[in-house]
């Protein structure tokens, strides 16, 4: 594996006679979406802090790209920290400025670049973050969801390499949550910087990360990735993981993948020998499509029915569906064999191509801001596996099955 | 230093020994109070001694400007009727003192020279420290405690250079100014009221007001005004600046409690400086 950009070692932090962060080691690799979860109050935002040089650790070592912090020439260092960028948890946009002046507050303070260019890119991030009609607005003259957009805009327009966000779902509601998150990874694909977040959005932030850090008791218990995550056996996955994670998913009404996973042992258990069951995989195609004409909060809306829309469809006939990436949800039917499984699929397809797809187009529809034609495709596949064998490979199965059951069509809309 | 304490929040040599413990307790408070003292005098200047390093950097310009809008401009009506009314109310004073021992010609001299070395750039500093000293804790503090200064150290942009130099080189500009308006306005305060009200001889007053003072008075006005600017922009900024570190109080309330500190510990400070600069330059 590559050298961690960022590593600590030993790391310890105390504010007084307490101790919040007790030789924490970690390491956090270039390129990725890393975020670190871990209950309120157990020194997430201490330990992102420690990262971009606010706090200074009084034991132990933080080495960026290999060399310590502490070792490095005063312009070295300022070199290494000017790639990174932060993201407050409350935003900490200037009140007294607008959203355009706190976008270009960076540039105009840290660059010698030129008024034109300095317009040429708030601009230019201020269209990519669909802030455009707020550029003359105060920040309390914002929604939570814009003031969030305005501070990833201010994080963003220096181009930076790092971007540490700091609980940047706080406060939001669940749409929005996932908007938000949406958002996070589609500028981290698209600009490629290494994101860092602290979160408790348990589990909606494992969609869009790529390693999980488990900070437990002053110290991280966990780093891999969110699969990994899902076999650690430790007390914070009961303390930590159970309590943030809630009976049923908040955004579409499906279980976790954790539970998913429980509920499909169960019914394993239950199982005989030769009995099989059947997987359904749907996916929503043409995701970044609808992101892009339509909006983060629009697309989360049309996941949120899609997801409502199968579990009302297939939970009446006792199956149970978890939603395992961003745009793709999978249905177990336990008590079906694979031509029973079809024929379900052709009549929710007929009901899906009749109603569902226009329900799943109303929802985004009510969040969208404007009025663009946007086309997409609903795919479904499926497959058959036996008790023995596991679930994954099943669910690879359906996938690699899935076909066009539905699209909406630019004409068919009005 | 972390303290060794028992269960009841007592060191043991406190528990060993209460009598001696109970004597030494009110000495222990003092020394801690000066231990405080000092160490915020020495975290002050240096706190304003990288302020003015920062002061002559490049995109300063627009912010001092700023700023002597802010200090300055918008303090110059308040300026202008306090320096009115403390002129007639000296006008007034002097012309019945005087007139009992037949110099009411001296009023001119009385009134301008009062303004000019002490009443003007006291007051003047009083004034700014009650309009501008508050607003300024006030807004550093909010800044402070929803984590603007965080994010700005964040951006690589000097919290210090970005707040605080701007706002300590335009009280510098600002003060001296200011207690110049005053005085004239105090000098046509005074004109008003003994000239026009009481019947004083006009010629007299303004022949007494221009001969009686001489450069050395409106010098030593204008280093008083400096020295003032100093204290109430150091003072005010570092209150609020440094909100998140009181330990009575947090938040809103810290900022509330550093903006009485800030006004108050000025005036205080303005009174002492004003009594040591006197006996220095007279």
């Amino acid at each position: 594996m590559e050298p961690p950009l960022i590593e600590f070692k030993d790391v310890t932090k105390r504010f007084g006679l307490r101790t919040v962060l007790e030789r924490v080691n970690l390491q956090i690799y270039e390129g990725q979406v890393t975020t670190i979860i871990g209950l309120s109050g157990s020194g997430k935002s201490v330990l992102l802090k420690h990262i971009i040089g606010l706090l200074k650790p009084d034991e132990g070592t933080i080495l960026f790209k290999g060399k310590p912090l502490t070792t490095m020439k005063k312009n070295e260092k300022a070199a290494s920290l000017a790639q990174f960028s932060y993201m407050f948890q409350d935003n900490a946009l200037f009140d007294s400025m607008t959203v355009y002046e706190n976008i270009a507050l960076p540039l105009r303070e840290t660059t010698n670049l030129k008024k034109a260019e300095i317009d040429l890119r708030v601009t230019a991030r201020m269209e990519q973050l669909e802030l455009s009609d707020a550029a003359n607005k105060y920040p309390s003259e914002l929604s939570g969801g814009m003031q969030k957009r305005a501070a990833l805009a201010r994080a963003l327009v220096t181009d930076p390499k790092i971007v540490l966000f700091d609980e940047p779902t706080s406060g939001q509601d669940p749409v929005r949550k996932n908007a938000i998150l949406s958002m996070i990874a589609k500028y981290q694909r698209k600009f490629g910087f290494t994101a860092i977040l602290v979160s408790h959005e348990i589990p909606d932030v494992y969609f869009i990360s790529n390693r999980i850090l488990a900070l437990y008791d002053q110290a991280i218990v966990f780093q891999g990735t969110p699969e990994e995550l899902e076999n650690f056996d430790h007390p914070f996955k009961d303390e930590v993981i159970l309590s943030l994670e809630g009976l049923q998913e908040e955004l579409t009404g499906l279980y976790s993948k954790r539970q998913f996973k429980v509920l499909h042992h169960l019914q394993w258990k239950q199982k005989t020998p030769g009995e099989s069951y059947s997987v359904v995989v749907f996916t929503l195609e043409e995701m970044d499509a609808i992101i892009t004409s339509l909006g983060h909060e629009a697309a989360q809306e049309a996941l949120r029915s899609m997801g409502v829309y199968i579990d009302k469809h297939f939970g009446a006939i006792g199956g149970f569906s978890t939603r395992r990436h961003t745009n793709e949800f999978v249905t177990v039917l336990p008590d079906s064999d694979l031509t029973e499984v079809e024929s379900m699929l052709k009549d929710f397809i007929d009901d899906f191509q009749g109603q569902g797809i226009r329900g799943i187009w109303a929802g985004g529809r009510k969040q969208a801001a404007s009025e663009v034609c946007v086309e997409f495709a609903i795919l479904a596949g499926i497959a058959q596996g036996q008790p023995i064998g596991e679930i994954d490979s099943v669910i690879n199965s359906a996938k690699h099955q899935q076909k066009e059951i539905a699209r909406l069509r630019c004409d068919v809309r009005r | 230093m972390a303290l060794n304490t028992d269960s009841q929040g007592l060191s043991k040599g406190e528990a060993r020994w209460p009598l001696v413990t109970l004597l030494t307790r009110p000495f222990a408070a003092i020394g801690r109070a000066a231990i405080r003292w000092i160490s915020n005098l020495g975290a002050s200047a240096v706190f304003l001694f990288l302020a003015i390093l920062n002061i002559v950097r490049p995109k300063q310009g627009p912010k001092i400007i700023q700023q002597i809008y802010f200090i300055g401009a918008k303090s110059s009506m308040i300026i202008m009727l306090v320096g009115l009314s403390t002129g007639m109310v000296m006008g007034l004073q002097f012309y019945r003192a005087l007139v009992k021992v037949g110099a009411e010609g001296a009023m001119g001299t009385l009134v301008a020279l009062s303004l000019v070395r002490e009443m003007g750039p006291m007051l003047t500093a009083i004034m700014i420290a009650a309009r501008a000293g508050s607003a300024i804790t006030a807004e550093i503090g909010i800044q402070r405690i929803s984590e603007q200064i965080d994010a700005l150290e964040t951006m690589r942009i000097d919290p210090l250079r970005y707040l605080i130099s701007p706002r300590i080189a335009a009280s510098i500009i600002s003060f001296p100014l200011l207690t110049a308006l005053f005085d004239l306005i105090g000098m046509i305060g005074g004109y008003i009221s003994g000239v026009l009200l009481l019947g004083a001889n006009s010629g007299t007053y303004l022949h007494r007001v221009q001969v009686s003072m001489e450069m050395e008075d409106v010098t030593e006005g204008f280093i008083k005004a400096i020295v003032f600017a100093v204290i109430v922009s150091t003072v005010c900024c570092y209150q609020g600046y440094f909100v998140h570190m009181r330990t009575d109080s947090h938040g809103a309330k810290a900022v509330g409690l550093s903006t009485t500190s800030a006004v108050v510990l000025s005036c205080v400070l303005i009174m002492v400086a004003d009594y040591v600069l006197t006996s220095l330059l007279i």
